[in-house]
């Protein structure tokens, strides 16, 4: 399997997360992480879907989901676009293991957003690598409870999905 | 595209000819005039029809919704609305009583759905049913997932709940929005009545553009209770909506040079080209290449049964030839088709020496079961007018196919392997027969409608059809109980045109209620029932994969099942008779043709025959389910020899 990145111009309308996560579970297509949120055109959201799939299945997703109405475009964006996700934990922190705790997230560029006397919770972004590796150093130490996004992603450079010089979308033909 | 120009209610030939012409140029996404966007709406603008459309289109302030909602169906060019009231839709019954849009009354929500089905496929028009919320909404949910499946041009109008109740478990609530999200080709939910002509205007564009299928409108009773304003054209804002009708020429060359160059071509049509209205231009293809064509059970019709050409129907109840040919070929002109399971068998040994050649309006359809080695995205009636432009040129350069070994061939299977059947030991009526020569007495010009099962089976095989639309049946998801309906749907759009129902005794027994609304509204169909007194397709199954053990089939609807009761519940005679229909029974080969002849004097009253006929009758030839098409039996342990050596 490979990990495939769509970034999905979508209407900004009430039913379309329904459609492409029914679309999704309908066709027996694996979402590994899905995250909708506003664009800079207030008519329009963006899905970021993250997808393991062969590339013949891929070919279908795309085509699948442009038939969807409400879908305006869909680019893959390639391995170099930037993709980060949020990650809240808490992690246990009493006082002997807080200065190893903070050290860490130093390391990992995470912050401190809360903090009691037993626990500190940590804000980190990143890619789901880093992350993860985040995760297995604070693992330890005891994680209490955590939330992550999904992943949301742009391709670099100067162009973008809508307006001039635009990226170019999946084919809608075959 | 001549979506404008069908004046009158034309014939079935012609109206599915001049049909919706599915993607035929880009739609507009802006304003248009109102004719133009009755012409959008793919709906055939009668004199009359057209009338009421343009007073229909007259602006108007201070309506209400449901006022609204019956001017935007007029000013989209709907002639006929199938249907049944209830709470939530009853606003909407209100100034449909006043309209000159004729309502007509089922009696079961499903036969609304069948009906508008029949009515599209018959018409080449966006059919149109209405229901209520909830229980209404879901009745719906079999033909619009039909619909969906064999991409009928149909509009669906149900009932909500008011907007405030909406999540409540309120009394008749059913998210029927997202109920029908997989079934439908989009939906919407209405929530301010100022919105109502813009979604009817984009669902009847949707519904008959591009792929056509079936498109739901859901309205709550306040909005259509709410005042508002009418102004029409609406603006049609579908941003993500640009169907790719014009196929690329690339492409078309491509696809060209390969048809030039093959031996054993075939022409695979499907249920696209006569969506499309192609078959006029399918024609031309097929005598330019001299290929041979095979038409898929949702195309019989798009090419003349009659012409020497025409190999049949292929698939798991297909004709050895047809199915033969597409396993033999080394190139398969693909036409509005979509390899589905039932045409390819076991994909992997499908045409396993054939170059694919893949032509649809849907890109999702191509390289979904079978890659494609030219993949072609367009409307069928251009695609194939451009392959004949581009065919003609290649000819021109001197390439052009040599088929006479592979007509040989051909024609030796065909000889060896023809469609025929067995009249049953017992002596009962062979349902066969009677389906022979239903299609011989009713002849080419009739509509015939069919169920699921051994009779839908038989009528696709035994019936000749020589014209587009001639042929109606659930293809796709396979509903038992659409036959009645879907007739009753084709009657009322073509009045002067015979229409025959051919039913099973298990099919009729879903959906035979609408015959009341037959009789009553004067939709005088003919409905044959070819009763074996089983659920035949599934007995048959039983006969040949589970010893003969007969679990829940049989019906007791005839008397000579060898059941131990000997009864016939219901009496199909006295059941037609109960709902206004006239009653015919036949049980013996003398009588075929003459009751069939008295039901075709019939034209006052909708008519029934109970034609009790043997109920061991298979259907050959068989590619077992999951089974490789090189399987084929012909007959019962009868495996064709197909002489590897020559092809």
């Amino acid at each position: 399997m490979t990990r495939h990145t769509l970034s999905v111009l979508v209407e900004n309308k009430s039913g379309v997360l329904a459609r492409v996560s029914a679309l999704f579970s309908r066709r027996g297509y694996n979402i590994e992480s899905l995250a909708v949120g506003p664009t800079e055109n207030p008519d329009l959201s963006r899905m970021t879907i993250v997808a393991d799939a062969e590339a013949q299945p891929l070919e279908q997703i795309t085509k699948q989901l442009n038939k969807l109405i409400e879908v305006i475009k869909i680019v893959e964006l390639d391995t170099a676009a930037v993709q980060r996700e949020l990650l809240l934990v808490k992690v246990r922190a009493p006082l002997a293991d807080r200065h190893q705790v903070l050290q860490t997230a130093e390391l990992f560029r995470a912050r401190v957003i809360d903090v009691n006397t037993d626990t500190v919770t940590l804000e980190a972004t990143g890619t789901p690598d880093k992350l993860q590796a985040l995760l297995a150093v604070l693992a330890p130490l005891g994680i209490k409870e955590m939330a992550q996004s999904g992943t949301v992603a742009l391709g670099r450079g100067p162009r973008s999905m809508s307006g001039a010089g635009t990226l170019r979308p999946v084919e809608r033909t075959a | 595209m001549s979506t404008t120009s069908s004046a009158g209610r034309p014939a079935p030939a012609s109206a599915t000819a001049v049909g919706p012409a599915p993607g035929a140029g880009p739609a507009p996404a802006t304003a248009t005039t109102p004719t133009d966007s009755a012409a959008q709406a793919g709906l055939g603008v009668e004199t009359t029809a057209r009338t009421m459309a343009e007073a229909a289109a007259e602006p108007a302030t201070g309506i209400t919704g449901a006022q609204s909602l019956v001017r935007s169906l007029e000013a989209v060019g709907v002639e006929v609305v199938f249907g049944i009231p209830g709470g939530a839709i009853l606003p909407a019954y209100d100034p449909l009583f006043d309209s000159a849009l004729r309502h007509v009354l089922v009696r079961h929500e499903q036969g609304a759905g069948h009906a508008a089905q029949g009515y599209a496929q018959a018409t080449g028009r966006v059919g149109v049913c209405m229901a209520t919320s909830g229980p209404g909404a879901t009745n719906l949910v079999t033909p619009l997932a039909d619909a969906y499946m064999d991409s009928v041009p149909v509009v669906a109008i149900t009932g909500q709940v008011p907007t405030a109740a909406i999540g409540t478990d309120a009394f008749q609530e059913a998210d029927i929005r997202g109920i029908t999200m997989p079934i439908t080709k989009h939906n919407f939910l209405v929530t301010d009545a100022r919105d109502i002509p813009q979604r009817i205007a984009e669902a009847f564009h949707l519904a008959c553009t591009g792929r056509p299928g079936p498109v739901l409108v859901d309205i709550p009773k306040d909005v259509l209770q709410a005042t508002t304003d009418f102004d029409w054209p609406p603006r049609i804002d579908l941003p993500g909506y640009k169907p790719t009708t014009r196929p690329h020429g690339k492409q078309v060359r491509e696809a060209a040079a390969l048809i030039a160059g093959a031996a054993r071509p075939v022409l695979y049509v499907g249920g696209g080209v006569l969506k499309a209205g192609a078959t006029e231009e399918l024609a031309a293809l097929a005598e330019l290449t001299g290929a041979p064509v095979v038409t898929t059970l949702m195309a019989r019709g798009a090419f003349p049964d009659s012409h020497p050409q025409n190999l049949g129907m292929p698939g798991m109840h297909g004709n050895v030839t047809a199915v033969t040919a597409l396993q033999k070929a080394d190139l398969l002109v693909a036409l509005g088709a979509r390899f589905d399971d039932r045409v390819t068998g076991q994909l992997s040994s499908f045409a396993p020496h054939a170059a694919i050649v893949h032509a649809d309006i849907d890109p999702a359809e191509i390289g979904k079961n079978r890659r494609a080695d030219v993949p072609i995205v367009g409307d069928a009636k251009a695609t194939i007018a451009e392959l004949v432009s581009a065919l003609q040129a290649e000819h021109a350069a001197g390439r052009a196919p040599e088929l006479t070994s592979w007509w040989a061939q051909l024609e030796q299977w065909r000889a060896k392997y023809p469609l025929g059947y067995d009249w049953p030991e017992d002596g009962a009526l062979s349902p066969q027969y009677v389906i022979e020569r239903l299609g011989a007495i009713a002849g080419p010009d009739a509509i015939y409608a069919s169920g699921v099962g051994q009779h839908q089976m038989w009528a696709a095989q035994f019936i000749s059809y020589e014209k587009p639309g001639s042929w109606l049946n659930s293809g796709g998801l396979g509903t038992m109980g659409y036959a009645v309906p879907a007739a009753m749907g084709a009657k009322y759009g073509c009045p002067d045109t015979t229409v025959w129902a051919i039913d099973g005794d298990g099919c009729f027994q879903m959906t035979n209620q609408e015959l009341a609304t037959c009789a009553i509204e004067g939709i005088p169909i003919k409905v044959a029932v070819i009763n074996n007194g089983n659920l035949g397709m599934v007995r048959q199954w039983q006969t040949l994969f589970y010893e003969g053990r007969y679990s829940n089939t049989r019906l007791n609807t005839h008397t000579g099942d060898g059941s131990v009761k000997q009864v016939r519940i219901p009496d199909f005679v006295t059941l037609a008779e109960a709902l206004g229909c006239v009653g015919l029974r036949c049980e013996s080969k003398d009588d075929v043709d003459a009751v069939i002849e008295k039901a075709m004097a019939i034209n006052d009253a909708p008519v029934v025959i109970d034609f009790i006929v043997g109920s061991d009758a298979q259907v050959w030839p068989m590619v077992a389910a999951g089974a490789s098409n090189d399987d084929i039996l012909a007959a019962r342990d009868v495996r064709p020899v197909f002489g590897e050596g020559q092809v």
